[in-house]
């Protein structure tokens, strides 16, 4: 695909994005506003599943994690500052990912998989049933942050288009830092440890640390989405840390085709769509979306993100990749 | 003996009940290229995956410059100066072959906090790169997907990954397989140069390319050195023509 029509797709996604509270109900629009918290979380997944090839099913520790950090840190009856809970919610996360990054690194392939899992539950364990995590139904954040900066109010949450377009603005600025990211030399660091780390290693990269540091900044960003969930809906549940939820963001991430950042958002728009629609027709709608998942998998194998090129093989567009 | 920049010390390496090296001793010199025969399974390979650090030997000691570097990983060896390239060839096929030298040539420039500057834009790592592609004889295939070159070409990477990343040291593990007799002289004509100021052992089981260029053989039996010294005593030497040279001249 020739990469001008790709931008303009992309700009005009934005678009609509942008026009979209002027046109939605109230119920859309916190739907999409959903969306796109998920998007900024499956991105983040993306960063480790797709580009470094760390296949992580303990991410919704560091979503969770920031969520319970807002929710722990905010005055009961009074407005938290925003720019210290977002700064505290997402440094609990990275935190939290540098450490068991320490950890888990060190092991490769199905035993990743397996402790990135373990640690996530401990972190589960830790909120639903400790003292910490206060009580195993959650924690209501009764009073949205407030935006003032040195006495100066940008903004307001309480209003939910403004929350929209602040949940919108922080998407695009995760994406555009992650594609900044990806092209940097530390980027094709990674790619280059997804493609072949044994030759990374050799040709003189510290392998670890470098993982270490994509395992940081991809649980930083999960704690951007945690902490905005956290904001929109003004509840945290342990279940945010579930793995059902960890679960989720790689069937996004899968679904929308690995290796790309649009894909991961694409991923979420498509999966929490479904997961709308099918739990409008049924209390079984796990079946129908394991159904999707399965097909899109078989059928589609790149992914929401591959369907452009498929749909345009036919068509030449002058750019060779065979 | 004062130019020796890397040297394998009674180096020995078992694999469960197999001993796949036995106090092998090899010294190499700066300016010379040292190459390593034997027949199949010998233990050559072994003895480069020790000393590139890519395995720890069970005995034995490395010693780079009479700096013990035995506890070092490969990648800490790598920027010791200590360069290698595989017998099964170790690339990134989904690369450029641009891109595979230049991820070598980056890993002397790292810049980890650049975030937000384009590394295919990196001009001192893109020209390092584009330099060892020509050096490589590979000049013209930048824009190529590696996995898409031909063996021989994938070869020439291989040494091309080498030499981006400004070793002092090659250790190469058959690099002229599978190599056209064009390329095969190209590449003989390359390691005459390169090893005038670097210190180089080749395995190769091509006769004419090692005594073409060897200063000094080894030869390995069964994990341990049959004999050492200069091509023209290796070439007479009796024991080594029982040993290997013989049925060297069915394969
Ligand atoms: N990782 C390993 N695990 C177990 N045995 C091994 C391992 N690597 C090598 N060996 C064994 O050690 C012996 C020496 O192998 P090595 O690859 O060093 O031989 P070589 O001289 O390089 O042979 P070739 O000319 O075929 O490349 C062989 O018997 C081989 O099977
Ligand atoms: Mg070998």
């Amino acid at each position: 695909m020739n990469s001008g029509v790709v931008t303009l797709f992309k700009l005009a996604v934005l678009a609509g994005l942008m026009l979209f509270p002027a046109i939605g109900s109230s119920f859309y629009v916190e739907l999409v506003a959903k969306i796109l918290v998920m998007a900024i979380f499956a991105m983040s997944l993306a960063l480790l599943v797709g580009f470094t090839g760390l296949v992580s099913l303990g991410h919704a520790a560091y979503f969770g994690i920031a969520a319970y950090t807002v929710a722990l840190i905010a005055p009961e009856y009074e407005a938290a500052n925003l720019w210290f809970v977002l700064a505290a919610s997402v440094l609990a996360a990275g935190a939290a990912a540098f450490f068991v990054g320490l950890f888990v690194l060190r092991t490769k392939g199905i035993y990743f998989i397996m402790v990135t899992l373990a640690f996530a539950q401990m972190a589960y364990y830790i909120f639903h049933d400790t003292a910490l995590g206060r009580s195993s139904d959650g924690i209501y954040l009764n009073v949205k942050p407030d935006a003032s900066l040195f006495g100066w109010t940008p903004f307001s949450l309480d209003d939910p288009a403004q929350l929209y377009y602040f949940i919108l603005a922080a998407m695009a600025a995760v994406f555009v830092l992650l594609s900044f990211v990806l092209r940097s030399p530390f980027g094709r660091v990674l790619a280059g440890i997804h493609s072949n780390e044994h030759r990374m290693k050799s040709l003189g990269y510290a392998t670890f640390r470098y993982k270490l540091a994509a395992f940081t900044l991809a649980g930083a960003l999960a704690g951007v989405a945690g902490f905005l969930y956290a904001v929109l809906f003004g509840f945290v549940t342990p279940e945010y840390l579930s793995w059902h939820q960890s679960g989720n963001v790689l069937l996004m991430v899968i679904l929308g085709g690995l290796g790309s950042l649009a894909g991961a958002v694409a991923g979420a728009f498509a999966f929490i769509g479904l997961q709308e629609m099918f739990s409008d027709w049924t209390k079984h709608w796990q079946l129908l979306m394991g159904l999707v998942i399965v097909a899109a998998v078989l059928f589609m194998p790149t992914g929401l993100a591959g369907l452009p090129r498929r749909i345009f093989r036919t068509v030449n567009w002058g750019e060779d990749d065979e | 003996m004062s130019e020796a920049m890397l040297v394998a010390d009674r180096l020995t390496r078992h694999f469960g009940g197999l001993t796949a090296n036995l106090e092998v001793c090899i010294t190499l010199e700066r300016g010379k290229l040292h190459a390593l025969l034997g027949p199949n399974g010998a233990g050559k390979s072994t003895c480069i995956n020790m000393l590139s650090g890519d395995l720890p030997p069970s005995a034995g000691r490395i010693l780079l410059e009479g700096q013990d570097v035995t506890g070092l990983d490969s990648a800490e060896r790598s920027h010791r100066g200590i360069g290698r390239s595989y017998q099964r060839t170790n690339i990134f096929p989904q690369f450029t072959v641009l891109e595979n030298c230049r991820l070598a040539a980056q890993s002397r420039r790292p810049r980890p906090w650049r975030i937000f500057t384009d590394a295919m834009k990196t001009r001192d790592t893109v020209e390092r790169a584009r330099a060892a592609i020509v050096e490589a004889g590979l000049g013209g295939r930048e824009q190529r997907k590696a996995g898409l070159l031909s063996h021989g070409e994938q070869r020439q990477l291989e040494i091309a990954m080498v030499l981006a990343t400004d070793a002092r040291v090659l250790l190469l593990d058959e690099p002229l397989a599978g190599m056209g007799s064009e390329e095969s002289a190209q590449m003989v004509e390359l390691l005459r140069e390169l090893k005038q100021n670097r210190a180089i052992l080749l395995v190769e089981h091509d006769m004419d390319a090692v005594f073409a260029v060897a200063d000094t053989i080894t030869v390995m039996v069964e994990g341990s050195v049959l004999e050492s010294g200069p091509p023209e005593q290796i070439r007479n030497s009796e024991e080594v023509q029982a040993a290997y040279l013989g049925e060297e001249e069915h394969g």
